[in-house]
């Protein structure tokens, strides 16, 4: 345990990294999601087409190489710079990566909500005279999502415990530090390692709970 | 699927504004993709010896074949054993015995809640301190993808079995078969059968999770890709386009499969509802 109190500010930073990665990704996923699955159900050929192609590709691919794409690609090839700052840089670029790859998840997930919204609520909305974003923004989709809370819940503990791989992309999180630990007290590989299996459990855990209570609260009653 | 029923099948001039749509939308995407390659072009990496390296025979057998078997290799292995892993801790989980059931809740609890990454750190670097030896990277990633994938399989197996009709238990043990009967005979072959799509999607995640073992320097196809090939041919974008079509290629005829088993156990069991 020694190891562990000893060492309490850095671990507490690193997973300070993993809740910041783990926030910043979960909202701009949630965006792109919403955004790729209006795409993927619009009216325009093109754009579900589009939609497919990009959510079939992020689904499938490791999301190792998704972030070392995003690092080596984007980051050095592509020459983008989101910061001077190398770790700022680095964390935007992780963001990116994890957002690319867990949207894909999210409009997957809101799509099967989609399905479970009758068709009588769309057909209502356009007898109202609503057109096609209307009809999605405010009428199937808020049912969609509140009928998709417990995967949506799923999704984000997973990126959760997604957010380690962004060391790929040097971004200084739990999994960098519970390694640097393992290699400085060899002694006490055991504690180290529940310990910090232990922070994920205690992120996760509430994570899963405040998603169930509220799938149970939103879900409509049909 | 269209979602028709989301908007009204468009008439004359609907049709023609959502032809002048469509034109702005592939303009965008033209727009975005001419953005992406003359981002690239400026680094060279259309220019054709990036990409010709990877249609030479000596690339692919040297780099992209054995970095292929090494994934494979991680794969199939993760998956017998994951699957191994699965089937009994699902059984445990649904034994009758307290002292049973409730350790095997929590090793897999446990085990579906601790990142991929840090287990297979655990076993990499925590092996020698623990055992006294270094193990190879392959058994730390197989490691790993045994005990969080089985985690994940022993609860699709444990739904499956809860998923079957009660009479099924009923009927067996009726027969007069012992509870380790009716767990392997009855039980558990239908559970898996119900459950294949599940399973298939999860081989397909342990596919992908595979390539973790780059980072403790297994030799796989995203490090021969990308440290392989790139590192030779300064061609990071072909390679690791290259790789993640190889990749999505794999997951796809998977993803096929499962549709296929879903698809054959409807017509099987349609036409004798239980």
């Amino acid at each position: 345990m020694d190891a562990l109190l000893i060492e309490s500010d850095t671990v507490f930073a690193a997973f300070w990294m993993t809740v910041r990665l783990t926030a910043v990704s979960a909202l701009g996923s949630l965006v792109l999601g919403v955004l790729l699955t209006a795409m993927r159900v619009a009216p325009l050929a093109s754009l579900r087409g589009a939609a497919g192609v990009y959510v079939s590709v992020a689904r499938n691919t490791p999301l190792t190489l998704v972030l070392l794409f995003t690092g080596l690609g984007v980051g050095a090839n592509l020459g983008v710079e989101l910061s001077d700052d190398i770790a700022t840089n680095n964390f935007w670029l992780a963001v990116i990566g994890l957002t690319a790859y867990t949207s894909a998840f999210v409009c997957e997930a809101l799509r099967s909500g989609l399905n479970t919204v009758p068709v009588g609520q769309a057909e209502a909305a356009r007898s109202l005279g609503l057109g096609f974003v209307k009809t999605l923004a405010l009428i199937t989709l808020p049912q969609a999502f509140r009928s998709v809370v417990a995967p949506l819940g799923s999704i984000m503990i997973a990126l959760t415990k997604n957010t380690t791989i962004a060391l790929v992309v040097g971004v200084s999180e739990a999994s960098v530090r519970m390694r640097e630990m393992i290699e400085t007290y060899g002694d006490q590989v055991i504690e180290i390692f529940f310990g910090f299996a232990a922070g994920f459990v205690l992120l996760c855990l509430p994570m899963g709970l405040a998603f169930g209570w509220l799938s149970r609260r939103m879900a409509v009653a049909r | 699927m269209t979602y028709a029923n989301l908007y009204e099948p468009p008439g004359p001039r609907g049709i023609r504004r959502n032809r002048a749509l469509a034109a702005g939308v592939a303009l965008v995407l033209l727009a975005v993709a001419y953005f992406v390659f003359v981002r690239f072009d400026e680094k060279d990496q259309w220019a054709a010896d990036k990409w010709t390296p990877l249609l030479r025979g000596d690339v692919w057998a040297t780099f992209i074949l054995p970095g292929l078997a090494g994934t494979l290799t991680a794969a199939v292995t993760g998956v017998v054993l994951a699957g191994l892993f699965g089937i009994v801790f699902a059984t445990a989980r649904m034994s009758d015995h307290r002292w049973i059931r409730m350790p095997a809740a929590a090793v897999v609890e446990f085990f579906r809640s601790v990142p991929l990454l840090l287990l297979i750190f655990f076993a990499f670097f925590g092996s020698f301190a623990l055992l006294g030896t270094n193990i190879s990277a392959f058994s730390a990633v197989v490691f790993g993808l045994t005990l969080y994938n089985g985690s994940v399989i022993a609860e699709i197996i444990r739904a499956g079995v809860q998923s079957l009709p009660r009479g099924q238990r009923e009927a067996a043990y009726a027969m007069g078969m012992r509870k380790g009967q009716v767990m392997r005979l009855v039980l558990l072959p239908q559970a898996l059968k119900a459950m294949m799509p599940a399973l298939v999607s999860q081989f397909v995640v342990l596919l992908k999770d595979s390539a973790l073992g780059l980072i403790v320097g297994y030799d796989e196809l995203v490090d021969r890709g990308l440290n392989g090939i790139a590192a030779n041919f300064s061609n990071v974008i072909p390679a690791a386009i290259l790789i993640a079509a190889i990749f999505i290629l794999i997951n796809l005829s998977l993803d096929r499969l499962a549709h296929r088993l879903s698809a054959g156990r409807r017509r099987v069991t349609t036409p004798n509802p239980a």
